[in-house]
């Protein structure tokens, strides 16, 4: 049997599992508890009113509650008129619509239009079972579920009991007088307005929770739901008690088992958050802990109050405060709407402009810094800090240039750290965020960009007397080029420290291959939260002898552990494994023929085509949030910062599609192909020689039965008699990316342009994805009935393969050179090739297609002396240049 | 409304048991076929409709139009025609026939100011089949064969605006789409319709207007048929004509409790697949599809040979996702009879309560 989840839908599916946790109801759109909505609906301002749906979904309602409710108003024609328009907006559609509405003929107006499965909310027993019963009967017809009302002939219940009573009666009756799916069946046991001064109403909330366990436990399959906003109504007008009661309310209902709640979902403040003082006395309040709670609560209530205005949705509280402590509110939460003014206020107050900087403003990053390095804050979070940050400086800078052309002052700071991403690499991201960071902790940093020749990142040392010069490179070509710099550093006399980072860094590669070649410190840093602490303790005078004694007894290590690998891992010869080669059973397999052989060009490739194919699992750990996509949003430690920028991610990708600031770009293309040994012929249909690819063997000491892998091996040898095939591929979705990434430099916005980026790789990536999977299906065509969604495709659980040169498969980069030619990949797509085969745009991806149907990722590890003499011959290389390529790869020394 | 007894228990009995042991073959086009006769006006119109208008109902006609191109009017100008193309697809190895009712609502009958007719047109389609399948029936007793009551989308849409300026407008409403349905499954099921089909759903929101109004009818009646319900996605997004993926519009007609969920016309087999395995996945109740014969052409036309469509149709049957497979546009006696040897030996998909049961 299916689980008895609840199945909502809009355009899009709602299946409410238990991992869900809570359901939010936007309440935004409903005109008795919005003025402004009422409003909006009174004057007809229906565009308006539907840009309200919108913000409520982007900010996390997964239902919008609907409610026309108002004397003046005729109700049923603005249901339908309203539910018609949102049923014309995609982004808000998606999600399923709550009918909400006193009157039955309201109800059933907005029924009739909701084409997906959505709730009516509510009906009741007040008039009896066989008006309850009827109207069940019509939500079933209509097919909703329904929120059921603790109310009866009676009146509303307020107490445990009878909220468990009324419940339980409805209960029966729905699903033995009528089989109304439990599932279905969404209580709303009453919330009440707690601390009103009135003695009864209590302990209002306690019934509340208390009856919502009972329930749930009566009914497990049912939901229990509620109004949140009621419970605080005594306190109108001071959002911030207000906001703090839902959230105590919420964090103890939701343990009783609460699942659903209409709520302002751009507004809840997470529990921990709520103030020490005022969460102790609003828990006093909420769980009827002492008979003076009120009064308590009502003592410092006013401190927390807010500006009064319905539209902030965000607490502005802090805004009451003394500059200093607004600016340093700014920096932790991230806030740059008020910085300018809050800097020039700063500014007055202070002797000289610096002083700002080197006052509040840096007092504030100091807290953000500890909370980072205390695990309490999250790298998108650090980088928004940043933004405000760099927005106040940037503020300050013309009134700092004046100073010093006064004074000469010239201001202090930790230290000057020169960075770069080396030369012949492009990749940029995490030496961008490595940058933010380190400038949140008052170092200054020069950032070089990509692609940076070792002289001019010394000589920029120089010139500015860099304190430490941090390189960074993705693609394997940049472990090599640091080493040079490293070496140009120690024979340039050199004394600075040295720091390394990047995806393809490694403690044990730096530790063999660049810390030997340079005197002064040289230091791998892990990403970017350790890069804090490695700059700090290497300026420090005090710390930096005992730091580095660490460090270079760790690397002494590491090459004393490399010096003595045992000889378990010794590899076999080039000839044994070859002899172990995988066999494709070329005798009874027939390679399919493309179906669209040659050359296919896709120019403007539809982004919105591409989004669902995004992998957002590698978009987190970009950002150094660990975890899987979308477990993620919900894990316990990072979920609120991952939902906070997942959603600023969507935002973001909406706008790159909707204002196309992205092109994608693709070249595809199927060569006759046959294997040479370890090598594989390129032809022309007509058998004309256009190229040889070249692969590397595993020469793992593997059993008989399982194959020393080469790619190679997945084409059919030219004596087999069989005509195989081989495809290529080089996509992109990064075409027009510098326009806006300047855009946001030049407004100080790191966290757009790093958004930015982080997601065009993303895109490009989901276009490699998409475009194989057309290529299976179309193209190439050999698996045309497959059908496997987003997760089957991350999991690889297709036929076929794409290696990407210079990945564990292939890992010799300059084979992307013979792709691209064979593809006229830079004429059709605009991506091109750095001297170290790097990709730019870097939002790109290239590799070639494999058909056989047991064709597999492999990694070929490492490599034997005797292989890079043989492969340098076949490249045509000496054994130096193929030792330079391969480096990562060698299992030997080199001379 | 599930409470409610079966109209024919023993019908529906035996349909379930049928539907556990193997999958059932629904026929293919009704059009493709009726193209073959090259009709003309006068074809259309035979005796009762002479005149461009119903001479049985002239008093209440607003003036003749032509008729050419109502192929459910043939019902009742050509039984022959009609009766001879659900034949054929018995004879192809057809379990389920459906109805030629796919426009016979008012809001569809419209066009050719026979909205009259809408009621008598339906009641008429399934006794059509109903013989001809009770014919077959009567040949070969160990093979039931069952009439499909096809109620079409109409149309208009009923949550989508035709006007671009204004995106609140309808042409329709919801209860104008029930009353239309209502009219329609009664004369269905008076002409003896073993189960109603609600087919080729653009529109959720008229889908529901359909249920809604067979479930009403239903509670009326004090006696129900078994419903099937089948969408379709129009082009390659994988979405509805309304913007609904596959499992959203599932969950929007689960309340029905139909006995099937499935997808036909707008794609070929193959471009359907991902979308009927989603309803494989997620459904409860059993699957079906009757695509079409690929994709149209330049010309309008569908090309997909028999032997093409009937093997990509064999892979979704080889993977478990099938319970009821026909054809939609382009499809011939000749694709059925294909379908149908292709799926022979393949096991129909189990009810996940099945597979409960067994576990």
């Amino acid at each position: 049997m299916m689980p008895r989840y609840t199945r909502l839908s809009g355009l899009e599916p709602l299946v409410i599992t238990p991992d869900l946790l809570f359901i939010n109801v936007g309440e935004r759109t409903n005109v008795t508890g919005s003025a402004q909505f009422k409003k909006l609906i009174k004057e007809e301002r229906y565009e308006e009113a539907v840009d309200v749906a919108r913000q409520q979904v982007a900010s996390g309602a997964q239902i919008i509650d609907v409610n026309m409710d108002e004397g003046l108003i005729d109700s049923e024609a603005a249901m339908t008129r309203y539910l018609n328009l949102i049923a014309a907006e995609p982004d808000i559609a998606r999600v399923p619509v709550m009918v909400d509405s006193s009157k039955w003929s309201v109800i059933e107006a907005g029924l009739r239009c909701l084409q997906g499965k959505g709730i009516v909310n509510s009906i009741s027993m007040k008039e009896g079972e066989d008006v309850f019963l009827e109207h069940a009967r019509k939500v079933q017809q209509y097919g909703a579920a329904v929120v059921v009302m603790a109310f009866d002939e009676q009146g509303q219940a307020d107490t445990c009991e009878r909220k468990v009573e009324i419940c339980s009666r409805a209960y029966e009756l729905l699903t033995t007088r009528l089989d109304f799916p439990p599932e279905d069946i969404i209580f709303d046991p009453n919330i009440f307005a707690i601390a009103t001064g009135i003695e009864e109403h209590n302990n209002y909330a306690v019934d509340f929770i208390e009856a919502t366990r009972e329930i749930k436990r009566r009914f497990p399959d049912t939901h229990v739901s509620g109004g949140v906003s009621n419970v605080s109504f005594s306190f109108r007008g001071n959002n911030t008690v207000r906001e703090a009661i839902h959230s105590v309310f919420l964090y103890h209902a939701i343990q009783a088992g609460m699942d659903m709640g209409i709520v302002n979902a751009g507004a809840l403040m997470i529990y921990d958050d709520v103030p020490q003082e005022l969460r102790e006395r609003v828990e006093d309040v909420v769980l009827n802990r002492r008979p003076d709670a009120t009064e308590r609560l009502l003592e410092i209530a006013e401190k927390f109050k807010a500006k009064k205005g319905e539209a902030v949705v965000e607490n502005l509280a802090w805004r009451e405060q003394p500059v200093r402590e607004r600016l340093s509110h700014a920096l932790v939460h991230g806030i740059d709407q008020f910085v300018n003014e809050d800097t020039e206020e700063a500014r007055q107050l202070s002797t000289r402009p610096l002083d700002v900087i080197e006052g509040p403003l840096m007092d504030g990053m100091n807290v953000v810094g500890d909370l980072f390095g205390a695990g309490k804050m999250f790298l998108p979070q650090v980088v928004k800090s940043a933004r405000v940050m760099k927005k106040a400086v940037a503020y300050l800078l013309p009134y700092i240039e004046a100073e010093k052309l006064r004074t000469g002052d010239m201001g202090k700071n930790n230290g000057t750290i020169v960075m770069a991403t080396v030369k012949g690499d492009v990749h940029d991201i995490g030496k961008n965020i490595v940058g933010v960071v380190l400038r949140c902790n008052n170092f200054e940093v020069i950032d070089l960009g990509v692609m940076v020749p070792a002289q001019k990142i010394l000589d920029t040392a120089r010139e500015h007397n860099a304190d430490i010069i941090g390189l960074s490179g993705l693609i394997t070509p940049s472990l090599e080029e640091m080493s040079q710099v490293a070496r140009e550093m120690q024979r340039q006399d050199f004394h600075i420290p040295l720091l390394i980072g990047g995806a393809t860094t490694s403690r044990a590669h730096t530790a063999l291959k660049i810390e030997p070649h340079y005197k002064a410190p040289t230091v791998w840093v892990k990403d970017a939260s350790r890069a804090v602490g490695v700059a700090q303790s290497l300026v420090s005078k005090d710390l930096v002898d005992h730091f580095m004694a660490k460090i270079r007894a760790e690397y002494a290590e590491v090459r004393e552990r490399h010096r003595n690998r045992g000889p378990g891992k010794q590899l076999v010869s080039l000839e044994k494994a070859r002899s172990q080669r995988f066999n494709g059973d070329w005798a009874n397999y027939t390679p399919p023929t493309p179906r669209q052989p040659g050359i296919t060009v896709f120019d403007h490739y539809d982004l919105a085509t591409l989004r669902p194919y995004i992998d957002w699992t590698p978009f987190f750990n970009a950002w150094e949030l660990a975890g899987r996509f979308p477990a993620i949003l919900t894990d316990e430690i990072v979920g609120t910062q991952a939902s906070d920028l997942f959603r600023d991610a969507q935002a973001m990708l909406d706008r790159i599609i909707a204002e196309r600031w992205l092109t994608a770009r693709a070249v595809i293309g199927f060569w006759p192909a046959a294997q040479v040994g370890d090598d594989t012929e390129v032809t022309t249909p007509e058998g004309e020689k256009l190229a040889v690819l070249h692969h590397l063997r595993q020469q793992v000491d593997k059993p008989v039965d399982r194959p020393d892998f080469s790619l190679a091996d997945f084409i059919a040898p030219k004596d087999a008699g069989r005509q195989d095939w081989i495809g290529g591929f080089a996509v992109t979705a990064g075409i027009g990316i510098d326009a806006h990434v300047a855009r946001f430099e030049a407004n100080h916005d790191d966290y757009s342009s790093i958004m930015l980026k982080a997601l065009a790789d993303r895109l490009a990536e989901a276009f490699a994805e998409h475009l194989h999977e057309r290529v299976r299906r179309e193209f190439w065509g050999y698996a045309a009935d497959e059908a496997l969604d987003n997760q089957a495709l991350i999991d690889e659980k297709y036929r076929g393969i794409r290696p990407a040169p210079g990945y564990p498969a292939c890992p010799d980069h300059t084979e992307k050179a013979t792709l691209f030619r064979l593809l006229d990949a830079t004429r059709h797509t605009g991506i091109e090739l750095t001297e170290g085969f790097a990709m730019y745009p870097t939002a790109a991806v290239s590799g070639w297609y494999f058909s056989h149907p047991q064709s597999q990722y492999f990694v070929v590890g490492r490599v034997t002396r005797e292989q890079v003499d043989d492969y340098a011959k076949r490249k045509g290389w000496t054994r130096e240049e193929a030792e330079r390529w391969l480096a990562p790869n060698l299992d030997y020394d080199p001379d | 409304m599930s409470a409610l007894p079966w109209l024919h228990p023993d019908r529906v009995a035996l349909l379930e048991r049928l539907l556990r042991e193997r999958i059932l073959i629904i026929d293919g086009a009704m059009g493709t076929m009726l193209q073959q006769h090259q009709l003309d006006e006068t074809q259309f119109r035979g005796e009762r409709f002479a005149h461009g208008h119903d001479n049985a109902h002239a008093h209440d006609h607003p003036g003749s139009c032509d008729l050419k191109g109502n192929n459910d009017l043939l019902t009742l100008t050509r039984p022959d025609l009609i009766r001879g193309v659900h034949e054929a697809y018995l004879d192809a190895g057809a379990d389920l026939i459906e109805t030629n009712t796919f426009n016979s609502t008012r809001i569809s009958q419209a066009d050719y100011h026979l909205e009259h007719l809408a009621y008598e047109l339906n009641r008429e389609g399934a006794a059509l089949a109903r013989a001809a399948c009770d014919a077959m029936e009567a040949k070969t007793p160990d093979r039931p064969r069952f009439v499909i009551g096809v109620l079409g989308p109409t149309s208009r849409t009923a949550s989508l605006s035709p006007d671009v300026n204004d995106p609140g407008f309808r042409n329709v409403t919801f209860e104008e789409l029930v009353t239309n349905y209502t009219e329609a499954a009664s004369g269905l099921i008076d002409g003896g319709a073993d189960l109603i089909m609600v087919e080729t759903i653009f529109d959720t929101l008229n889908a529901k207007a359909a249920l809604f109004a067979l479930s009403e009818l239903f509670h009326q009646r004090g006696t129900r048929l078994p419903v099937m319900i089948s969408g379709t996605i129009t082009d390659r997004s994988g979405r509805t004509l309304s913007g609904q993926t596959a499992e959203a519009f599932y969950y929007s007609v689960q309340h029905a409790r139909p006995i099937s969920v499935g997808l036909n016309c707008a794609l070929g087999a193959a471009d359907l697949r991902p979308h009927v395995q989603v309803l494989a996945n997620t459904a409860s109740c059993f699957v079906s599809t009757h695509p079409n014969a690929g994709l149209p052409n330049a010309f309008g036309e569908y090309d997909e040979s028999p032997e093409q469509m009937a093997s990509v149709i064999r892979g979704f049957a080889r993977d478990g996702l099938l319970n009821m497979v026909g054809g939609c546009c382009g499809t011939t006696p000749a694709h059925i009879k294909a379908i149908a040897e292709a799926v022979r030996d393949c096991a129909p998909r189990a009810l996940p309560s099945d597979n409960a049961k067994a576990a």
